[in-house]
C-alpha cells in the first residue's frame, strides 16, 4: 500500500496515543435513568454478524502484530482464582507479572526501555497481602475479587466489609459481581443501589463490575446491566467471573463496548472494559484489541481503559513473540511459567 | 522500517497483504494470455484480437483476453447444441455428480479463486474469501441437489436447450455460479460471457470444469466486449438468454430477443431502500449500512443505497454513521485489513463522481471520512449525502458506487411510499425491533428480496431477483430452476396455421362497424341486448362510441360488441389500479368468489353453449363440453387459490426466509379465438386466483362468450375492477396494453401475427413480464395444457423475506 495521504495530499501523521494513565476523571455515575434502561435495543443476529465478520476484517501482521501482542500483555490482569491457590502460587504469578516476557525477547523486540509488565495481578481477597508484597517496587496494581466471588450471594454487609478489607490490604482495584437476581426480577433500583454501595466502599480503588454475562442469557440483558452499573459509577464493566458456563464472547463484548460508547455520548463519562475468561489465544486477543480500536477508538487500547482477565493467554503470546523474533515455532516449556 | 516500539505508541494496523504468488504463477503458466473455452478446448478467437485485463487497484495489466467475434460465438453455440442432448440424457443423478465435483473443486481451489478475483475486480480479499467463493461452492452443492431430484421435484419439465448467459463485473465468479449451476443442473448447455473487465475467474472456472471431467460443450466460456455479448444474445440457436447487468443493457436485450421465442430472465439495477425505524438497534443498523452500501464498494445491484430514517432518530443515526465511516479502511484490496477496495475501472469512478457532484448541486450535503486514501489506483471514498429529497437525481438514479443518500420519513406508511417511489424493485432492508412493524412493512415493499434487520444476505436456496425495471426471473431456489426449464409438452405444441394459407379459414368473424362486408345480414327478432365494455365492475359505453359486428359461421349477425380503443384500455387499467382490496383479500375469499362464478355459470350452461354454437358452429356436444370444462376450470382455480402457497427456506444461519407468492399486480391478458369461453376463463382465472387484477381482451372473433359473462360476474361477488374486459381489435388493443407502464405483466395467447414480438418490444417501457404463445396452439380442453402450476407460476412473483431471529 502506498504512503497514506489525506485529501489535500499531505502525508498523514499518526496521533500519539496518550501515555499517562488516568487522564480523565473517574466515572462519577448518574442518577438511575430507567427510561434509558428500558429503551435499550439489541438485535442479536445483527450483533453476531458484526462479531463474526470482525476477525475477517482486521488482521495485524509482522512487527505490528508483535507490538499489538505486547500491548495485550500490558493490558492483562494476570489472574489466579482457584480454590487451591496458595501464597507460593501467587508469588509465582507476581514474578511473571513483573517479567511477563523473557528479557532476551524484550531486547530483540527493541523494548528494553518500556519496562514491560502486565496490567495488574488479580487474586482472591485472601491472597492480596501476598501479592502486594510480591509486587513491591513496581507499579503493578493488585486487583481483588471481593463481594463473595463468584456468586456474590453472601450477606451484603459482609460483601461491603470484604471490599473494605481488600482495599485496606492494598488492593488498588476491586472486581465485584452484580446480583443477577436483581436483573431477573427487574429490580434495577436494587442493582443500582448495590453497585453504588460497592463503589463507595472502594474509595479510591477502582471498581470493575462483573456482569456474569453467561448467566444473563440475552444480549439485551447484558446491555441493560452494563448501563445500570455505569450509572452507579463503575470504572470498568467486565464480562465474567470465569466461573460461568460461558465466559467472554465477542458478541457480548460488542454489546458492552457499544453501551460504553452510548454512555459516554450521553453523559461524557468514560468507562473501561474487561473481557474475562476464555481468551487464551494470541489471535483472539488481537481481535479484541481490534474491537476496542474500531468501536471505541485508540484511547481504549490503554490499560487504564482495557484489560484482559486471563491466565493462560500470556503463554501463547510469548510463543507468538518468539516466533516473530526467531521465525521458529516455539515450545511452551521454554518460557517460564506463571 | 517501522519498529515495534513506534507501533506500540501509535497502535496502527499496518499492512497485512495476502500473497499473490500462486495467482501470479497461474497467470504465468498461461503466459498471461487466454483463449476461449469452447467444446472443452482452449481455442483462439476468430478475430485474432486480444484485450488487456487490468488490476484496478494498481492499473497493472495482468493478462490478455481473447475478443470473441460472431464466428467464435457460433462455434460455442454449436458446441453447446451438440453437447446438450447427451447432457440432458445423462439424467439428473448423472448430472448431480458433476455439479458436486465442481462444488468440491471450488472449495479445494478457494484461495486461488479469491486472490484472482480480487486482483481482477478490486474487491477486498475478505469479501472474495469469506463471502463470494463460499457462496459459489454452496450454489453448486445446492444445485447438485436439484439435479439429483430433478425428476421428482420438477416432473414433466424439460431443459430449454442452449442458454446464452451474460454476467456483470461486480461479482464475477458468484454471478457465474448463479447462472451456470441451475442451467446445467436442469440439463441445459451454456455459453457464458463474463464481463469484459473481469473474466479471469471464469477462465479459471473453465479449468475446473476440465478437471471435473465435465463433458465438452456443456459449459463454454467466451470473453469479449459488448459486441461479443450482443452476438451471443442474438444468436439464432440460443433458446434462452440470462442476463445480469444494467437496466439499460437489459432493455436492449429485451428488444433484441423480442418475438424470437427465446426465454429471457433479467436481473438488473436497483435503488434499494434501507429503512430504519425509531425502535431499531441503531448501532446494528449502522453496521447494516456498512454491509449494504460499502460492501463491494457499493457496486452491488441490491445495495441499500437509499437510507430512509424515521425523523425522530435521524440525527442520532447520521451521527453514528459519520463516526463509523471514519473507521472504514480504504486501500489495497489484497490487504486483509481493508474494508473498501478499488472501483472496477476509471470510467466507473468518473460516473460515481459525476453523480455525487450532481447531488451536491441539487442541494445535498456531502460527507466523506477524513481517513487515508491510496494515492494511486481506482478508488472512491465512502460517501454519504444528506438532505436528499426524493426528487433529487441521486435519490432516483443508480450510482453503483459507495454512495449512500439519506432521507427521512414520519410514519410506516410514508416509509413504504418512499421505498416504493422508484422505477426499480430489487431489494430492501427493514430495521425494527418490533416484529409487528417489520413483518407489516416487509411485504408492502415492491421488491423481490426484503431483509429484516439484516442486509445483503444470499443463499442458493432462496430466490433472488426483482420487480419492475430491476428485471424478472429468480435465481436460486426452485423458482430459479423453473427459469431454466419448461413443461416438456410446450416444445411439441403445434403452430397455428398461417391464416393466408387455404384451409386455414375459421368459422365466424367480427368486423368493426354496424355493417359487415357483404351487407347487413338478417337478424333475429329478440329484444336487443347491448354488450358494452366491462370496466370497474360496471358496463361502460366504449369511448369511441363505435360497435363491432359479430357474425356466425353462416355469416349471420350474432350480436354486437363495443369497439374498444386506447382510452378504453386506459380506463380499464385505471379501474384495476383503483381496485386495492383484491390483492389483500384472503385466499379463502378469492376461492369462494371463483366457486361462485362457476356456480352461476353452470346455472346458465345451456345459454352459453348456445352462444358458442352460434358464434363458432360447434356441435351441441362440443359446445356443452366447453362450458362444462369452463366450470371445472373455475373450480380448479377456486381450489388452487388457497393452495399455491410459498415456502419457508432454511438457509445456513439462524433465520427463516419466507418465500411468498405475491400477485404481480395488474396483468393484461390477450385471448385466442379457439374455445372462446374456455380459453378466456383459463387465462383470467389463475391471475385472479392469485390476487392480481386483470385487464383482458377477449377473442376478437368470438367476443360474446366473454361479454355474456358480465351478468355472471355481477352476481358472483367479484369486486369491481378485479376483472376488466375490453372488446375490440386484438392487435391494436394489445399494443396499448404492452405499452402501458402501469400494467405489470402481459399474457399474449393465440395466433401470433407478429404479436409476440410487438408485445415484448413494447414491454421495455416498464420491463413488464411477458408470457407469449409464440404462435403455439394449446388444446384448452387438455388439463395439462390448459391449467395448473404453469399458469400459477406466471401469475405470481416470489418475494423472499429474510427474518433472522434470536433474542
Amino acid at each position: 500500500m502506498g504512503k497514506k495521504k489525506d485529501k489535500n495530499g499531505k502525508a498523514l501523521r499518526a496521533v500519539e496515543a496518550p501515555k499517562e494513565r488516568h487522564t480523565f476523571a473517574r466515572n462519577p455515575g448518574t442518577a438511575l435513568e430507567l427510561d434509558w434502561v428500558r429503551d435499550v435495543r439489541v438485535n442479536r443476529s445483527a450483533v453476531e454478524r458484526r462479531a463474526k465478520t470482525l476477525p475477517g476484517r482486521r488482521s495485524v501482521k509482522k512487527q505490528w502484530q508483535a507490538a499489538w501482542l505486547v500491548r495485550a500483555v500490558q493490558c492483562m490482569d494476570l489472574t489466579t482464582l482457584s480454590g487451591d491457590d496458595t501464597p507460593g502460587r501467587v508469588q509465582r504469578l507476581c514474578a511473571k507479572a513483573r517479567q511477563p516476557v523473557s528479557p532476551s525477547l524484550i531486547a530483540a523486540l527493541g523494548l528494553g526501555h518500556v519496562g514491560l509488565t502486565t496490567g495488574a495481578v488479580c487474586v482472591y481477597h485472601e491472597m492480596v497481602p501476598t501479592a502486594v508484597a510480591a509486587l513491591q517496587g513496581t507499579d503493578i496494581p493488585v486487583a481483588a475479587v471481593s463481594t463473595g466471588f463468584p456468586h456474590g450471594l453472601s450477606p451484603l454487609k459482609q460483601r461491603l466489609k470484604e471490599i473494605e478489607a481488600s482495599v485496606a490490604a492494598g488492593a488498588k482495584e476491586i472486581d465485584i459481581v452484580i446480583t443477577r437476581a436483581h436483573l431477573f426480577t427487574g429490580n434495577w433500583q436494587a442493582m443500582y443501589d448495590e453497585m453504588k454501595a460497592y463503589r463507595e466502599a472502594c474509595g479510591d480503588a477502582h471498581v470493575k463490575a462483573i456482569l456474569a454475562t453467561g448467566d444473563l442469557n440475552t444480549l439485551r440483558n447484558v446491555a441493560k446491566a452494563s448501563l445500570v452499573c455505569m450509572m452507579a459509577g463503575a470504572d470498568f464493566i467486565k464480562t465474567s467471573t470465569g466461573k460461568e458456563s460461558v465466559n467472554a464472547t465477542l458478541p457480548v463484548s460488542l454489546v458492552m463496548v457499544r453501551m460504553i460508547r452510548a454512555y459516554q455520548e450521553r453523559t461524557g463519562h468514560i468507562v473501561g472494559f474487561k473481557p474475562a475468561g476464555g481468551i487464551s489465544s494470541a489471535k483472539l486477543a488481537l481481535t479484541y484489541l481490534a474491537l476496542m480500536k474500531d468501536e471505541l477508538g485508540d484511547r481504549w487500547l490503554q490499560p487504564d481503559l482495557f484489560r484482559f482477565g486471563a491466565s493462560s493467554l500470556l503463554g501463547d503470546i510469548e510463543r507468538q513473540l518468539e516466533h516473530f523474533i526467531t521465525g521458529r515455532y516455539a515450545a511452551g516449556y521454554r518460557h517460564p511459567m506463571a | 522500517m517501522t519498529n515495534v516500539a513506534d507501533i506500540l505508541e501509535t497502535m496502527e494496523y499496518g499492512p497485512a497483504p495476502e500473497g499473490d504468488g500462486p495467482a501470479r504463477a497461474w497467470l504465468d503458466a498461461h503466459e498471461g494470455r487466454f483463449g476461449l473455452y469452447i467444446g472443452g478446448r482452449w481455442v483462439d478467437p476468430d478475430t485474432g484480437k486480444y484485450f488487456a485485463a487490468e488490476n484496478p487497484s494498481s492499473g497493472e495489466t495482468i493478462a490478455q483476453l481473447a475478443q470473441a467475434g460472431s464466428r467464435s460465438i457460433d462455434d460455442a453455440v454449436k458446441a453447446a447444441r451438440a453437447a446438450q442432448p447427451a447432457w440432458a440424457g445423462l439424467g439428473g443423478p448423472g448430472r448431480a455428480r458433476y455439479l458436486y465435483a465442481l462444488a468440491r473443486l471450488v472449495q479445494r481451489h478457494s484461495r486461488l479463486l479469491s486472490v484472482v478475483e480480487t486482483m481482477d475486480n478490486g474487491k477486498p480479499i475478505r469479501e472474495t474469501r469469506d463471502i463470494d467463493v463460499p457462496l459459489v461452492a454452496r450454489h453448486f452443492y445446492h444445485h447438485a441437489g436439484w439435479a439429483q431430484l430433478f425428476d421428482q421435484e420438477l416432473p414433466g419439465m424439460a431443459p430449454v436447450g442452449v442458454v446464452g448467459q451474460v454476467i456483470p463485473w461486480n461479482f464475477p465468479l458468484l454471478m457465474l455460479a448463479w447462472k451456470i449451476a441451475p442451467a446445467i443442473a436442469a440439463g441445459n448447455a451454456v455459453v457464458l460471457k463474463p464481463a469484459e473487465f473481469t473474466s479471469l475467474s471464469a477462465l479459471l472456472f473453465a479449468e475446473l470444469c476440465q478437471k471435473a471431467g465435465l463433458p465438452p460443450g456443456v459449459v463454454n466460456i467466451v470473453t469479449g466486449d459488448g459486441s461479443t455479448g450482443a452476438a451471443l444474445v442474438e444468436h439464432e440457436d440460443v433458446d434462452k438468454v440470462a442476463f445480469t447487468g444494467s437496466t439499460e443493457v437489459g432493455k436492449i436485450i429485451r428488444k433484441a430477443t423480442a418475438g424470437s421465442g427465446k426465454h429471457l430472465t433479467l436481473e438488473l439495477g436497483g435503488k434499494s431502500p434501507f429503512i430504519v425505524f425509531a425502535d431499531a438497534d441503531l448501532d446494528s443498523a449502522v453496521e447494516g449500512v456498512v454491509d449494504a452500501i460499502w460492501f463491494n464498494q457499493g457496486q452491488v445491484c441490491c445495495a441499500g443505497s437509499r437510507l430512509l430514517v424515521q425523523e425522530e432518530i435521524a440525527e442520532a443515526m447520521i451521527a453514528k454513521l459519520k463516526a463509523r465511516m471514519n473507521n472504514l479502511r480504504v486501500g489495497n484490496p489484497l490487504d486483509k485489513c481493508v474494508d473498501v477496495g478499488a472501483i472496477v475501472a476509471p470510467v466507473q469512478v468518473e460516473r460515481i463522481d459525476e453523480l455525487v457532484q450532481q447531488g451536491v448541486k441539487e442541494g445535498a450535503t456531502l460527507h466523506q471520512p477524513q481517513s487515508a486514501m491510496p494515492d494511486k489506483g481506482c478508488f472512491y471514498p465512502p460517501t454519504l449525502l444528506t438532505g436528499v429529497q426524493p426528487a433529487s437525481t441521486v435519490a432516483q438514479e443508480e450510482i453503483f458506487g459507495p454512495v449512500l443518500v439519506a432521507m427521512t420519513f414520519r410514519t410506516p406508511d410514508e416509509a413504504v411510499a418512499l421505498a416504493n417511489n422508484t422505477k426499480y424493485g430489487l431489494a430492501a432492508s427493514v430495521w425494527s425491533e418490533s416484529i409487528n412493524q417489520a413483518l407489516d412493512v416487509a411485504p408492502r415493499i415492491r421488491a423481490g428480496v426484503v431483509w429484516v434487520n439484516s442486509t445483503n444476505m444470499f443463499d442458493a436456496a432462496c430466490g433472488f431477483g426483482g420487480y419492475r425495471e430491476s428485471g424478472f426471473g429468480r435465481e436460486g431456489g426452485i423458482e430459479g430452476m423453473h427459469a431454466y426449464c419448461e413443461p416438456a409438452f410446450v416444445g411439441q405444441l403445434p403452430k397455428y396455421p398461417d391464416p393466408e394459407q387455404p384451409g386455414a379459414e375459421q368459422p365466424g368473424a367480427s368486423y368493426p362497424g354496424a355493417v359487415p362486408p357483404g351487407g347487413l345480414p338478417e337478424t333475429g327478432g329478440g329484444l336487443d341486448r347491448t354488450a358494452k365494455q366491462y370496466i370497474g365492475g360496471k358496463q361502460a359505453r366504449p369511448d369511441g362510441g363505435y360497435s363491432r359486428s359479430v357474425l356466425g359461421p353462416d355469416g349471420a349477425l350474432v350480436g354486437e360488441v363495443a369497439e374498444g380503443n386506447r382510452k378504453d384500455i386506459r380506463n380499464a387499467v385505471e379501474a384495476a389500479r383503483k381496485q386495492t382490496s383484491w390483492p389483500s383479500a384472503t385466499a379463502h375469499n378469492r376461492a369462494q368468489v371463483l366457486y361462485y362464478i362457476a356456480e352461476n355459470l353452470e346455472a346458465r350452461a345451456q345459454e352459453f353453449a348456445g352462444r358458442i354454437r352460434a358464434m363458432t358452429g360447434a356441435s351441441e356436444d362440443e359446445a356443452a363440453a366447453e362450458v362444462a370444462a369452463s366450470v371445472r376450470r373455475l373450480f380448479s382455480y377456486g381450489a388452487w387459490a388457497d393452495k399455491y402457497e410459498g415456502r419457508v427456506h432454511s438457509p445456513p444461519l439462524r433465520n427463516v426466509t419466507l418465500a411468498m407468492h405475491e400477485p404481480i399486480g395488474i396483468v393484461g391478458v390477450v385471448c385466442p379465438d379457439e374455445r372462446p369461453l374456455l380459453s378466456f376463463l383459463s387465462l383470467v382465472a389463475p391471475p385472479i386466483a392469485m390476487g392480481n387484477r386483470v385487464v383482458v381482451v377477449p377473442s376478437e372473433r368470438h367476443p360474446l362468450a366473454a361479454t355474456d359473462l358480465y351478468q355472471v360476474l355481477d352476481t358472483s361477488d367479484l369486486p369491481g375492477g378485479v376483472l376488466n374486459i375490453v372488446t375490440g381489435e386484438r392487435a391494436g388493443l394489445t399494443k396499448v396494453l404492452a405499452g402501458h407502464d402501469q400494467v405489470d405483466a402481459l399474457w399474449y395467447m393465440g395466433p401470433d401475427e407478429a404479436g409476440s414480438r410487438t408485445v415484448q418490444e413494447l414491454s421495455v417501457g416498464n420491463m413488464k413480464r411477458t408470457w407469449v404463445a409464440d404462435g403455439r396452439r394449446r388444446d384448452w380442453m387438455n388439463t395439462q395444457q390448459g391449467e395448473g402450476r404453469e399458469f400459477l407460476r406466471e401469475a405470481v412473483q416470489v418475494k423472499n423475506i429474510w427474518v433472522p431471529y434470536g433474542e
